[in-house]
């Protein structure tokens, strides 16, 4: 990941082309991308930041290995919901792996302002909650004798 | 206004380096005094000269540096106490306002049986909430809380209804973090002591903007932290009333806090050092006790009426824009300005607000159940001190309205 500049957000006029990832932002926020939930998902997980209150709940639809459907909901600043509208729009079709391998940098890229060092926790959420939610439930089809791809979690996100 | 002459609020500023700064190409505008103030030429160069030229521990050496670090440091406790209307043995130095609390929920918690009642208020700092439910949890005690009225103050006939014998302490902030609330501090001495219970106040966010005399308050403790009022991190005070403190336990065992040690048993010094085990913050000692000098010159009334006077002033500037709405009470009130701005969560806002070199605090400043009650994440929250001016709430102003603009509200 690359170093963050605690001074780097904010220390300059925004360039042109981080105007218009600016924007982007704003409109992801003020219409997000696949919100909603999934009853029936493959992974359902929730994470939040207590120091600023936002939250994040995904829940992703895996078939053979491949997303195949991902919706959230979410509460919290601009940057934390815009990030996670903008990874939903990843995730389709992707495959575990795939998404296991998208890094804060990616994330970073998809938001394309600078983002300083009090406002990453806030940009990284998105991404944290996905791998989280992944690593979960990997290690739960893991221990469990079923087949990864028959668990299903109800609707209140309790394992039946 | 008429107090902005007598304060000479400009000069003031220029007793703070830190305050002449430019934050991303303008001039730095601070306003999370509530989070900690900024520190005047003379604290710093005070403990400065400490590290200099007399750099010793306390209490110890028989040398003269020694003894120049001993006089000081007791010197400290004589000015907080002569600054609170409190006597020397009953100023402990303590980390803060939160290590204060922790010593209180130990040593008195040692004295309390299950079922016994702990009372506080709906707007506590988590300073004032997690080590009485901590201690609780511990020993089966219940925890009750007072609620606030509409229009955010402490509601007082609550306070009768659920203080009863059954009560032992009730602990209350002085001056809310949050909303600004000046909780009535003498009424609800009055009301603890006639039940029995001890009264404790966090006065974390009065002891920088308003004249206190513990006696007057008549409090058993009174907790506060030096970072707030101009002095050093790392510092605070607990104040305790004599008889009370000599009849507690010690919270930190180890050097300095005992008269003699056998290998058996030991026996506790005198106050207040029965409470400052280890060796303790000599340089933050020196800066508090410059802080206070400080604070002595400026003359904590005129610091009272001029803060006053500029939050009425921000009060009625926020509440004017649109799509703002302004927390907390009206009329008298603490210095702190708790906002929300419509479609603009207060991470944003403060991140818009920092380029226009603006300091502001975005978030539930450590009152989660008091934003759970508001119905809200957190706010926007504005603390003010006697350096900031008119014309740093007209910048705010100009500023929430430009991100206003950036956001689309
Ligand atoms: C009302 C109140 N109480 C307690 C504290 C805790 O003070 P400290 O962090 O200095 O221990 C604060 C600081 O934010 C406060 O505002």
């Amino acid at each position: 990941m690359t170093i963050i500049d605690p001074m780097q957000i904010g220390d300059r006029e925004l360039t042109e082309e981080e105007e218009i990832y600016k924007e982007n932002i704003l409109d992801h926020y003020k219409h997000p991308r696949n919100t909603g939930t999934l009853p029936e998902c493959t992974v359902h997980h929730h994470e939040h930041n207590p120091l600023c209150g936002d939250r994040i709940e995904i829940f992703l639809t895996f078939t053979d290995e491949t997303c195949t459907d991902a919706k959230f909901v979410g509460q919290g600043c601009a940057i934390s919901q815009a990030s996670m509208s903008m990874l939903s729009e990843q995730l389709k079709g992707k495959t575990v792996d795939d998404i296991k391998r998208i890094t804060s940098d990616d994330i970073l890229s998809l938001l394309g302002i600078p983002v300083g060092i009090v406002r990453i926790k806030c940009a990284l959420l998105s991404l944290k909650t996905v791998h989280v939610g992944i690593s979960h439930w990997e290690n739960f089809t893991n221990s469990a004798t079923t087949s990864p791809h028959s668990v299903k979690f109800t609707e209140t996100g309790e394992l039946p | 206004m008429i107090f902005q002459q007598t304060l000479h609020v400009e000069q003031l500023k220029s007793d703070f380096p830190i305050l002449a700064q430019q934050v991303h190409g303008k001039p730095l505008v601070y306003l999370d005094n509530g989070a900690t103030t900024q520190k005047p030429r003379r604290v710093i160069e005070a403990m400065n000269t400490y590290y200099h030229e007399y750099n010793a521990n306390v209490h110890r050496g028989l040398y003269n540096l020694s003894a120049q670090a001993t006089h000081a440091y007791e010197e400290s406790h004589r000015k907080v106490a002569e600054f609170i209307g409190a006597s020397f043995e009953e100023v402990i130095f303590t980390k803060g306002t939160t290590e204060s609390l922790n010593l209180l929920a130990y040593s008195l918690g040692n004295t309390l049986q299950p079922g016994d009642e702990i009372v506080l208020t709906q707007l506590e700092h988590h300073s004032n909430i997690v080590p009485w439910q901590q201690l609780a949890k511990r020993k089966g005690l219940v925890l009750k809380y007072i609620k606030l009225t509409p229009d955010f103050h402490i509601d007082l006939a609550h306070a009768r209804e659920i203080v009863t014998p059954r009560t032992k302490i009730v602990s209350v902030a002085h001056a809310s973090n949050v909303l600004g609330t000046i909780a009535p501090v003498k009424e609800l001495a009055r009301i603890a002591h006639d039940n029995g219970a001890l009264f404790i106040v966090d006065g974390a966010q009065s002891v920088p903007h308003m004249p206190i005399n513990v006696r007057e308050i008549d409090c058993d403790f009174f907790a506060f932290s030096g970072h707030k009022m101009y002095g050093p991190t790392g510092i605070g005070v607990l104040y305790g009333k004599r008889h009370l403190l000599e009849r507690m336990d010690p919270f930190l065992f180890g050097g300095d806090m005992i008269r003699e040690v056998h290998f058996t048993h030991s026996t506790w010094n005198d106050l207040p050092w029965k409470f400052e085990a280890g060796t303790p913050n000599i340089a933050e000692a020196v800066g508090l006790a410059a802080a206070i000098d400080y604070l002595t010159g400026v003359g904590m009334r005129h610091v009272q009426e001029y803060e006053a006077d500029l939050t009425a002033y921000a009060h009625q500037k926020l509440s004017s824009l649109k799509g703002i709405t302004v927390l907390g009470p009206k009329g008298a009130r603490g210095s702190v300005l708790s906002f929300t701005i419509d479609g603009i969560h207060p991470h944003d806002a403060s991140t818009l607000l920092d380029r226009e070199g603006i300091a502001v605090r975005g978030g539930h400043h450590c009152a989660m159940p008091l934003m759970g009650l508001l119905g809200i994440t957190g706010t926007v929250r504005a603390s003010l001190s006697f350096y900031n001016t008119h014309e740093d709430i007209d910048k705010l102003a100009a500023a929430i309205i430009k991100a206003q603009e950036v956001f689309g509200v």
